[in-house]
């Protein structure tokens, strides 16, 4: 599975607080806006190609992505474009279906290549009044990497050194046949250890005792 | 989010599961026999020799054996998700499954210490050999009970739920027409009824629904042994005759060897030591099936199958999926070390007053303790589990509970409102029912029904429903109530209820 990444293959990227949009007067928030702005800006200078984009949802019904972005490195101005447009996050607005999964959203999906992109805007709504707050939580970038070349793995196995001279066997078994047989053994072995089952032996004490403290509270 | 890649980690996991299975050591010999066939030529091998184990039934069992594992494989999911997120998605509910699951502890260690009752004891070899020896009839020399108290009981864990909230919802509206009217605060998606009714089409008035008659032929489908036909046949109801069948090719629960094998362990570890929850399980048989009209008979089998359903730890597996966690302990001495930690019981799952109900309905079915055994620990791992742990699944208690609440209040708001006005809120009468899936409320041949759905539709909203159609045909003698135990009254007896008409009025008849 190519999604092992880790969190150490993730960009470096300050991700800034959200900003709540308002209508009119920035004073009154007594009624709650369904929308808000995260800013994720890359280090200056330093654009990158996006392979993905993963965060945790904290009860954001929809998002879309804006890149600014230039055509190629270093030329052009930078203009900003939308690469997803109102992704639904939460089946329901109204109720907690995927207000707390973890999403994944791959180049593939998005509708413009993100390549050298500088910064990030991600514009998260939540139409329903029945939350206090909505975000996105650890947002984490992840650069397109070109796929390294396959090496080639040499091939030790099948090379048999071949005995040159069949040295003087008295009483001793034909080198050809053991080998062969020690061969065979060899290819069992491992087509065991690749069949390892998953099923468990079902002991439930320790070397046949189970006289037990109290149940651990922690 | 569709991707096409997105299937390969699903194949993968259930290859990586199925791998090294006693199925797939079975599957291989028959491929290696099969080279001796005068159809299975060299130059076709693979196609030929997959023809055979097609023709064969072989290719059957191993679709019967996906078809399970996708129904106890874990939701597609982002890779980087952590394991408990897996279990529950959302932090508050398992924050309270996990307080919840304190309280239960704790009430297990204070029994014990009060009661001077050990948590696990090994027996002395005269006490294993007599164990031994009346193991078929261990409801005649019943220990001493009186000490002993259930854990908890369904009521204890409803005010649990009711506490339930989420700390990000805002609930601060004043009580209007959209408010709930229920006890559950949390807004979990459930269907309505629009929403049921194209889910449980095949329940609609035009068509007929089975279970009554009794076929003496064998239907095609068990001659087939197709796990996904059986399910879809379970829908309409079973044939009583064919229930059985029906029910283990749909769990795919088998009784061969290795299964006979396992229960023989299991009853081992029963013979070995005496664990605590043994006298609760005896404790909870006494007070439950044994009482019961249609139940009392099975007593012995049901101290059989409980008992090495504790010693299991094959059912540890379903905790990836549930949001519950097994309870641990050290051995004496070495408190800490990881080396000496154990699980209590062994399978994880404490019981609780009425749990012996979920096996009692089974034993009209199977009177093998080891088939028996096995068809209901797969019901547990799938279902049953669902009806005592605090998560946000769609079949999970908390779900079932509030769409309850909903269909009442949706289409029945007079009597909700009335019920609620006396101090009678639905839901403090409906919830022992939901929790033991009607088990021991219904008659025995209409719960079989009931539960012939849940397995035909993977789901245990149809308890949620019926709960509501119960509701809904004692509406007029509800509306004259005027307290509680009257109201609790008027419900006390469903044995004379027929399920699938009042499930099918419900859902296809109801004025939306």
């Amino acid at each position: 599975m190519s999604c092992s990444a880790d969190h150490s293959e993730s960009v470096d990227c300050t991700v800034k607080p959200p900003v709540f949009l308002q209508i009119g007067d920035a004073k009154g928030d007594s009624a709650r806006s369904g929308v808000c702005v995260v800013d994720v800006t890359l280090p200056h200078g330093k654009p990158i190609n996006i392979e993905k984009i993963t965060f945790k949802n904290y009860y954001t019904a929809y998002v879309t992505i804006r890149l600014l972005r230039r055509k190629a490195e270093n030329e052009g101005s930078a203009k900003w474009c939308t690469a997803l447009s109102d992704l639904a996050l939460m089946d329901n607005p109204h109720t907690e279906g995927g207000s707390q999964n973890y999403f994944s959203i791959h180049r593939r999906q998005m509708q413009v290549e993100p390549d050298h992109v500088e910064s990030l805007r991600l514009i998260l709504r939540q139409p329903s009044s029945a939350w206090r707050l909505f975000n996105l939580e650890e947002i984490r970038l992840f650069p397109h990497k070109e796929p390294a070349p396959v090496k080639e793995v040499s091939d030790w196995l099948s090379n048999l050194i071949v005995v040159k001279q069949p040295p003087d066997l008295e009483g001793l078994p034909d080198p050809q046949t053991v080998s062969s047989s020690i061969q065979q053994m060899w290819a069992l072995t491992e087509v065991m250890q690749a069949n390892r089952t998953t099923a468990s032996i079902g002991r439930f004490d320790v070397d046949g005792c189970y006289d037990i403290n109290l149940l651990s509270l922690t | 989010m569709e991707d096409g890649t997105d299937l390969s980690p699903s194949i993968a996991q259930i290859v990586q599961r199925l791998r090294g299975s006693h199925l797939h050591s079975q599957l291989e010999r028959q491929a290696k026999d099969c080279l001796h066939r005068p159809e299975i030529k060299l130059e076709s091998l693979k196609e030929d020799v997959r023809a055979f184990l097609k023709a064969s039934g072989w290719e059957k069992r191993l679709q019967n054996a996906v078809y399970r594992e996708l129904h106890v494989q874990l939701p597609q999911c982002h890779p980087t998700t952590p394991a408990e997120h897996l279990k529950e998605p959302l932090a508050y509910m398992r924050k309270a499954q996990a307080s919840w699951e304190k309280r239960v502890l704790k009430s297990l260690n204070s029994m014990s210490t009060e009661l001077g009752v050990p948590l696990a004891r090994m027996r002395p070899a005269g006490e294993q050999k007599d164990l031994t020896n009346k193991w078929n009839e261990m409801g005649t020399d019943e220990p001493d009970l009186s000490r002993f108290r259930p854990v908890y009981a369904p009521k204890d864990f409803l005010e649990v739920l009711i506490s339930l909230r989420n700390p990000n919802h805002d609930s601060s509206e004043d009580m209007t027409v959209k408010s709930h009217w229920g006890l559950i605060q949390v807004p979990l998606n459930v269907r309505d009824i629009l929403q049921l009714r194209q889910a449980y089409s095949e329940l609609n008035l035009n068509n007929g629904q089975l279970g009554i008659d009794d076929h003496a032929h064998v239907h095609p489908v068990v001659v087939e042994q197709d796990s996904a036909a059986a399910q879809q046949y379970s829908r309409r109801g079973c044939p009583t005759g064919l229930r059985s069948d029906l029910w283990a090719l749909t769990l795919n629960s088998t009784n061969q060897p290795q299964d006979v094998m396992h229960y023989e362990q299991l009853k081992a570890g029963v013979i070995q030591h005496d664990l605590l929850v043994d006298y609760l399980i005896y404790k909870d048989v006494k007070l439950t099936a044994s009482n019961d009209d249609y139940y009392f008979v099975f007593e012995d089998f049901l101290y059989q199958v409980m008992l090495c359903f504790s010693r299991d730890t094959a059912v540890l597996e379903h905790f990836k999926y549930n949001s519950a966690t097994p309870p641990k302990s050290y051995i004496h001495g070495k408190v800490g070390n990881e080396e000496f930690a154990v699980l209590y019981p062994p399978n994880g799952v404490i019981p609780f007053h009425g749990f012996s109900m979920y096996v009692a309905p089974l034993c009209f079915l199977y009177n093998e303790p080891s088939k028996l055994y096995s068809v209901f620990r797969m019901m547990y791992i799938r279902y049953f589990f669902r009806l005592h742990s605090i998560s946000s699944s769609p079949s999970g208690i908390v779900a079932l509970c509030l769409q309850f609440e909903r269909l009442l209040q949706a289409h029945l708001p007079q009597l909700f409102y009335h019920l609620r006005q006396i101090g009678a809120q639905p839901l403090r009468i409906a919830f022992k029912w939901m929790v033991r899936a009607f088990s021991g409320y219904l008659s025995t041949d209409q719960l079989l029904l009931l539960w012939d759905r849940i397995l035909g539709y993977d789901s245990l909203e149809v308890v949620a429903v019926l709960a509501a159609a119960v509701f809904a045909f004692r509406a007029e003698n509800l509306m004259e109530v005027a307290s509680l135990a009257s109201a609790e009254a008027v419900l006390a007896d469903l044995s004379t209820l027929k399920v699938m008409p009042l499930i099918q009025i419900f859902l296809f008849a109801t004025a939306i």
